[in-house]
């Protein structure tokens, strides 16, 4: 029987929020590992795959979950559905643009996933609460690791400052996606909004340090969530699954 | 009938010598990475749990716990957990010493929640100077930082509060 190329996905609000969740770690963790053999420094390049590292790990949890209820492997889910099937949030599909670009997005995403799990981790799901409890710890280093950055780039040289602005203005449309609410049974994750305090005081707190002007809440980007993504993320799809789509099936 | 208790020990005593492919001189014991071994129809279940979320050494601890169970005729299924979360403050004081003598600085104190600024200045491992500098968060391991010592001026790891 041949192998299959292309799966579709039953998604009960449980198996949305997981994909959702899974998607944002997996895509973004992707778009970190991009940096390798690129970063500015030595250290530097070591931190971002480690970040990389932490957020596909956390993906491979939430798939293996996911699949419980879908019948599909971690595997099938990260490299067979196609780009409208995907359930990230537009900000972590966005190419990797420089290194302002990457840790402004790192932070903007930290800021709001850190608290996400550390409240997941009293899930009335007693999955969820594990992977949120094991997840939070990672995540709050990746937080820590991107203010540090922006602190430096935003309080440093003329053109370090120009360009953390520059990407500050650029991503800011894309925040507002991550407060979506996707409606799941109550106690199993918390409401997104509900994180929208503490979110607004990390960045807060990091832009005054950086000196940085926090841009206002205009009009938002969105879509991911539905699948309508940017034309960004079947580019990385194609080079993500391409071993899948060449040679269906293959293991090793 | 293979008597399920002396199995067990069987196999607890072929799981002793596994030791972390990063960090040869902890086993997987000493990290708490084992959690616990059982017997369930003739069936060793051993049960291990991450350190980190994508630590890529666990498919190579699963590998290890099979090969040396088969090796004892041993059964097994090994399981991955994730509940309770890995902490560092299941580090045996002996992993802390052995820790510290591999060159590595053992966490220092239980682990909390991070405070978003701030860093930790462990003492060196070589020198023992407590003058020593953060150079990144993120080192060689996902479980592990880069420091520096300001006076031996030796760079070292540290094992991260966790």
């Amino acid at each position: 029987m041949a192998a299959t190329t292309s799966i579709a996905v039953e998604e009960t609000p449980l198996v949305l929020q997981l994909l959702s969740r899974a998607d944002d770690a997996l895509i973004l963790g992707h778009r970190l590992s991009e940096w390798t053999g690129h970063a500015p420094m030595l250290e530097e390049e070591l931190a971002l795959a480690n970040i990389a590292l932490d957020l596909i790990g956390q993906a491979r949890a939430l798939y293996g979950y996911a699949g419980t209820f879908t019948g599909h492997t971690e595997d099938e889910l990260a490299y067979l559905r196609d780009v409208p099937a995907w359930r990230n949030c537009l900000i972590v599909e966005l190419p990797n643009g420089d290194f302002a670009f990457s840790i402004v997005r790192l932070l903007l995403v930290s800021a709001f996933v850190d608290p996400f799990w550390r409240a997941s981790a009293a899930s009335t799901d007693s999955t969820i609460a594990a992977i949120a409890a094991k997840a939070e710890k990672e995540t709050s280093y990746h937080l820590r690791h991107a203010a540090e950055w922006l602190i430096r780039l935003g309080d440093g040289t003329a053109e370090s400052h120009r360009r953390a602005q520059t990407a500050l203005d650029d991503l800011w449309p894309y925040t507002g996606e991550l407060f979506t609410d996707l409606a799941s049974d109550a106690g199993m994750v918390p409401d997104p909004i509900s994180l929208r305090n503490t979110w607004n005081a990390t960045i807060d707190s990091v832009l005054a340090r950086a000196t940085l002007v926090r841009p206002s809440d205009g009009w938002m980007q969105s879509g991911g969530r539905i699948g309508r993504h940017t034309e960004h993320l079947g580019h990385l799809l194609a080079e993500m699954q391409f071993l899948q789509r060449a040679y269906p099936g293959a293991t090793w | 009938m293979v008597d399920a208790e002396s199995l067990r020990e069987r196999a607890v005593a072929a799981l002793e010598a596994i030791t972390d492919p990063e960090i040869p001189v902890l086993t997987i014991t000493d990290l708490g990475i084992l959690r616990d071994v059982s017997v369930r129809d003739g069936v060793v279940e051993v049960t291990i749990t991450p350190t980190y979320s994508g630590c890529p050494a666990m498919n190579m601890i699963t590998l290890e716990i099979e090969t040396a169970l088969a090796r004892a005729g041993i059964k097994a299924r090994v399981r991955t957990s994730l509940s309770p979360a890995w902490t560092t403050d299941w580090l045996t004081d002996d992993a802390r010493r052995k820790l510290a003598a591999f060159g590595i600085a053992p966490p220092e104190h239980a682990a909390s929640r991070r405070a978003l600024f701030g860093e930790t200045r462990p003492a060196c491992p070589q020198c023992g100077s407590a003058d020593t500098e953060q150079i990144s968060e993120f080192g060689s391991t996902a479980c592990k930082s880069l420091h520096r010592c300001r006076t031996c001026r030796e760079p070292f790891d540290a094992f991260k509060c966790h």
